[in-house]
């Protein structure tokens, strides 16, 4: 018998059922939830009379629409507000737990999940929210799903599935100084482009990835949504299990030994086969900025624009010309050159403790450029704390860059943190399409490094050389 | 949810590659808690121009498109962000059946628990398409969902695969979770024998 990639393992003990033609009737270990996407799934429980399956499998959180600012104050939107207060209102209807917007442990619901050691090895979560996919990081199958699955999921505990494809995307070798996690997911969609995934599940391996911290993991995987791939995931090893020890919602003692001898198993066989492979050597991966507004639309800092008049594929010259006209770029300027007004250090990509201490060291001792607004949004309530009490938020002030409570932010500017029309933001974030980050924003998706970086000079600057 | 059989409609054009759901459905209209009166936010920002006004190059301000159920677009459509608010949009300004040539995944199912048809065409056979859409003021396709089939109005025949599962729910308007719920034994024997296996994924979360 051929052997198992770490996908086959998982997907094989979730199944409930199958039918001949390959529907699935897949098992969900847990579910998170936040506001957005969460009213009307819980509307649709009730309209049904139906009740979750298994409410102590669900963790809600409110992120989205949070205020970053003093929270003492409420949220000055009412529709926000209102959104926030529904959610409140369904767990306690229905019994789930809930993080609430003044609970140190709120944050962004996929920074949360693995901090309070909800996310577990080899177990199946979905999330209303495409970048479920971060979770993949501790070797679980997490994807995302619409509202209607949503309410699937609390009333059944199962989604219906068919089977995914798998690929694995190797990168060996050593990154280069100050380049990271970022840079890698972003070089791996620039070359797969943002439909490259679709249909797949990716597992990254290679000696770049094993060398890569859990909270790098969590931003490589984060991104997999943007290749098209619905989830991404690395096996775990004894960095995975150091993470999840002790952490609130970890299985404890006796238990944690016994999940950790199943946690062993989850690798890819020898002679398991993947439906694809990629290669690539983190020699080659330069620190990456996005030019357009597609994140496949991204570079190399050493680069220069794309010129659409030396393109032949109809589709691709149109979509080049459309972002740089967005993006009020030119074609073949270097990257560098590239000035902003605004940095956004934050969001489910880049928001965890490593991140701050890196971005920190950075700042240490220079200054935000007179010309750049730059702010930090810690990804949780904890994180936060920890940074604190670690004296970042001192540096990162005394350096210029304004320090926020918890939220998703800037990201998609859901709440007040909102880019003006024309306004160019290099953000940690994971998405650069048109008004993202507010109407005719204009976003460049980089690493922390990166955007420390940008917020000192004022425009892009390879920090492989930069002192 | 509504049952989709077969549609002959009017057809509209968006000629663009990766159109990502926030373009479809800007944030500002995620802070709803309904399903329905998300219209007015469809394509939000593509309709307008600068200075607010309609934008008369916008498909969906153009008088020869009113009234369209079917939409026509490139490949990857609906990638991005997995808010069902995009097809509840789509379905709120009355479109029941999106053909592309290629869909995001998140999307894609979506649009089956909300009664729309998403069609998968090759690339050639979209081009062809979109070509005679803007050609021929009132173009119009029949979609047989039975059959699999696309229908020009030059009486040209396309067909198109889906999954049999999904194609029999979106046939006969089936209530998905209703289905899963029929399997209820088999949900509460996996649980049982998963618990012996992995107890650590059956403690209850403390509030
Ligand atoms: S931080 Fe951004 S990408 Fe992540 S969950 Fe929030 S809005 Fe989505």
């Amino acid at each position: 018998m051929a052997g198992k990639t770490l996908f086959d393992k998982i997907w094989d003990t979730h199944l409930v059922r199958e039918e001949p033609d390959g529907t699935t009737l897949l098992y969900i270990d847990r579910q998170l939830v936040h506001e957005v996407t969460s009213p009307q799934a819980f509307e649709g429980l009730k309209l049904a009379g139906r009740r979750p399956r298994r409410p102590a499998a669900t963790l809600a959180v409110p992120d989205h629409n949070v205020p970053t600012t003093d929270r003492r104050l409420g949220i000055a939107d009412a529709i926000s507000a209102k959104q926030i207060q529904t959610l409140e209102d369904n767990c306690r209807d229905f019994s789930i737990t809930l993080f609430g917007m003044n609970d140190i442990r709120q944050g962004v619901v996929h920074v949360i999940g693995p901090e309070q050691g909800f996310t577990l090895p080899g177990t199946t979560i979905v999330c209303g929210d495409s970048h479920t996919s971060t979770h993949g990081a501790f070797g679980a199958l997490a994807f995302g799903i619409g509202t209607s699955e949503v309410e699937h999921v609390l009333a059944t505990q199962c989604l219906v599935q068919k089977r995914p494809k798998t690929m694995e995307i190797r990168v060996d070798g050593v990154l280069s100084d100050r380049c990271s996690a970022k840079d890698i997911i972003l070089a791996i969609i620039g070359k797969i482009g943002t439909a490259g995934g679709t249909g797949y599940v990716i597992e990254y391996t290679g000696s770049a990835i094993r060398a890569l911290s859990m909270e790098g993991r969590m931003t490589l995987c984060n991104m997999s949504i943007e290749g098209g791939a619905r989830a991404g995931m690395v096996a775990p090893d004894e960095k995975t299990v150091a993470y999840i020890k002790g952490r609130p919602l970890a299985p404890k003692d006796a238990l944690f030994e016994q999940a950790v001898r199943a946690w062993k198993q989850l690798k890819t066989d020898s002679d398991a086969k993947y439906d694809a492979t990629l290669v690539m050597r983190a020699e080659d991966i330069a620190p990456q900025v996005s030019w357009g507004t597609s994140p496949g639309m991204v570079l190399g800092v050493d680069q220069r624009v794309p010129d659409p008049a030396t393109m032949t594929d109809d589709n691709t010259r149109k979509a080049t010309e459309r972002a740089l006209e967005y993006m009020g770029l030119a074609a073949n300027m270097p990257i560098a050159d590239i000035r902003i007004d605004t940095v956004f250090i934050g969001s489910c990509t880049n928001s965890r403790i490593e991140d701050l201490r890196l971005a920190a060291s950075l700042a240490k001792g220079k200054h935000v450029a007179k010309t750049v607004h730059a702010m930090v949004v810690p990804g949780s309530g904890l994180v936060k704390q920890q940074a604190e009490q670690e004296g970042l938020d001192k540096i990162f002030r005394e350096a210029g860059f304004e320090w926020r409570e918890a939220g998703c932010s800037m990201c998609l500017a859901m709440n007040a943190d909102v880019l003006k029309p024309g306004e160019r933001c290099a953000s940690t974030s994971n998405r650069n399409f048109e008004g993202r980050q507010g109407a005719g924003g204009r976003t460049h998706l980089v690493s922390p490094a990166m955007a420390v970086a940008a917020a000192v000079e004022g425009h892009f600057i390879d920090i492989r050389h930069w002192s | 949810m509504q049952a989709f059989t077969t549609l002959t409609g009017l057809v509209a054009p968006l000629d663009r590659v990766n159109v990502d759901t926030d373009q479809i459905i800007p944030k500002q209209y995620l802070k709803t808690i309904k399903r329905t009166g998300l219209r007015e936010g469809l394509f939000f920002d593509w309709k307008k121009q600068k200075d607010g006004s309609p934008d008369p190059q916008f498909f969906l301000n153009q008088a020869r498109y009113q009234g369209a159920t079917i939409l026509l677009t490139r490949d990857n459509f609906g990638c991005g962000s997995s808010r069902e608010h995009a097809p509840w949009a789509l379905l709120d300004q009355g479109f029941r059946c999106v053909v592309a040539p290629s869909f995001a995944d998140i999307f894609y199912n979506n649009c089956f628990q909300n009664g729309i048809l998403p069609v998968v065409l090759t690339a050639d056979e979209v081009l062809a398409m979109m070509h005679e859409v803007l050609a021929t003021p009132g173009y119009q396709l029949t979609v047989d969902l039975g059959k699999q089939t696309v229908t020009t109005p030059s009486g040209k025949i396309c067909t198109f695969t889906l999954d049999p599962f999904r194609k029999d729910c979106l046939y006969r308007g089936l209530d998905s979770i209703g289905l899963t719920l029929q399997h209820e034994s088999a949900i509460s024997a996996y649980e049982q024998k998963r618990q012996a296996e992995a107890p650590w994924l059956f403690t209850d979360i403390p509030s």
